[in-house]
């Protein structure tokens, strides 16, 4: 154990790499759809759709399929909920500084999270609504496109700022890549959280096994 | 509050925004469904002069959703121009024909200022069109009386779709020569294609390449993935094809 702290279980991990490819899918066939260029020299607007359409609809099954493991689901409930702290350290300019004891999650990860998990819900409805025309009224599906085309700019910018953030912190990505950090990134980036499992009280012992 | 030392972990604080978070966009997301029409078309009427004037394309990135999507079926399509353009009127009629874009251009152009209505949702209000009525193409063509369905192929060599004989001769489906005051580019199907003003988009068949007289309606290519072969926007007109 010396040095590292394991940050990510399998299913936490498992999770986000799936629905990271299936993400990346959907934005670039997004691309496809949506601009006019890459449209007419791509083609084949029926199978792009389709996967499209099927890489949306798969989406949200590892999110909810994670939840078979109790490592994912606390890590769901420490994203869920935001203390006074962390409307603090979103308001701080010095919040990289430490000053702010930040836990397993900073508050811009926890909005990163929120944001994410409500768009995703959004564009799925939509999404379902532009696919089957039969299901609603005329309007109804314009107002979806607009939705859609909205959430999608916001999500694509979402995916993005989280991409930049992963690659200026290699100890991050490699969190997320392994599992595990090392134990001094994790006292200067998420103190609270060090505390917690570096020197575990009795209580929570089994946060800091492996 | 959750007991600490469950089996879920260590007690969690704080407040549950991040599930507020969730409710209140997907909350949003619903009110854009039933209300986002009316929202958009104001906010197109904002950004397409800006659009019009912006010479750096970058207002081309913002989602605005009364502009043309442009949609093709199959990989490259050739492109064609005055020279290499013909459109072939034939199967169930008297007099085949071939006909130039110039031949096209010498025929009686009727004008209409009308929508163009996808069925995904998107529209582009008041397009200005121009072209020849399909039902002067069809009286020099003169059907023979088995014929009771016309059908559109393009140059893209995959895409096809048909209207009644009935629907076909109506006033505002013409062979479109012009839309947006200019001649048609080739990304919206040009130089010529269909514009089918009473009903969703797909009937509007691009880079038109022949109109084929038959004695019954065939399913087109969204048909036969799962689009109605009835495609009026007004669902009073619809008579069930």
């Amino acid at each position: 154990m010396t040095g590292t702290v394991r940050r990510f279980g399998k299913a936490a991990r498992a999770v986000h790499w799936t629905v990271a490819l299936l993400m990346i899918i959907c934005i670039v066939t997004a691309a496809i759809l949506y601009n006019g260029s890459l449209e007419v020299a791509i083609g084949h607007r029926h199978l792009v759709e389709l996967i499209h359409v099927y890489s949306g609809f798969a989406l949200p099954v590892p999110i909810l399929l994670g939840a078979i493991s109790a490592a994912y689901r606390l890590d769901l409930r420490r994203l869920n909920r935001f203390t006074p702290g962390d409307w603090r350290w979103l308001r701080s300019r010095e919040r990289r500084d430490g000053s702010i004891k930040v836990g397993k999650f900073n508050a811009g990860q926890k909005l990163n999270a929120a944001l994410s998990g409500g768009a995703i819900a959004a564009l799925l409805g939509t999404g379902v609504i532009m696919y089957f025309p039969s299901l609603t009224r005329l309007s109804w599906r314009t107002g979806s496109t607009f939705v859609h085309d909205w959430f999608a700019l916001a999500v694509g910018l979402l995916v993005l700022g989280h991409i930049a953030y992963a690659l200026k912190d290699s100890e991050a990505l490699r969190g997320m890549r392994t599992g595990r950090v090392s134990a001094s990134w994790a006292r200067a980036e998420h103190a609270a959280w060090a505390d917690e499992v570096l020197e575990p009280p009795q209580d929570h012992e089994q946060e800091a096994l492996s | 509050m959750r007991a600490a030392a469950g089996d879920d972990g260590p007690e969690v604080d704080g407040k549950p925004i991040g599930r507020r978070t969730i409710l209140g966009l997907i909350a949003l997301a619903g009110a854009g469904v039933v209300g986002g029409k009316a929202v958009q078309d104001g906010l197109s009427k904002v950004l397409a002069p800006i659009e019009l004037r912006d010479p750096t394309g970058l207002t081309g990135l913002i989602p605005n959703g009364n502009s043309f999507r442009f949609y093709s079926v199959t990989g490259a399509v050739p492109t064609k121009n005055a020279q290499t353009y013909r459109l072939a009127i034939d199967g169930m009629v008297t007099n085949t024909a071939s006909y130039t874009l110039a031949d096209l251009q010498a025929m009686p152009q009727t004008k209409l200022v009308r929508d163009f209505q996808c069925v995904t949702g998107w529209y582009v209000p008041q397009v200005h069109w121009s072209g020849v009525r399909l039902s002067t193409l069809l009286d020099r063509a003169a059907p023979t009386p088995g014929a009771r369905a016309v059908r559109f192929r393009s140059f893209d060599g995959t895409y096809t779709e048909s209207l009644s004989l009935e629907q076909a001769r109506l006033d505002d489906v013409i062979v479109a020569l012009q839309m947006l005051d200019g001649p048609i580019t080739h990304n919206h199907g040009g130089p010529v294609r269909m514009y089918v003003a009473p009903m969703y988009g797909y009937k509007s068949t691009k880079w038109l390449s022949g109109i084929e007289l038959t004695a019954k309606v065939e399913q087109g290519y969204w048909e036969d993935r799962g689009y109605p072969v009835d495609a009026f926007l007004d669902p009073a007109r619809g008579h069930g094809a």
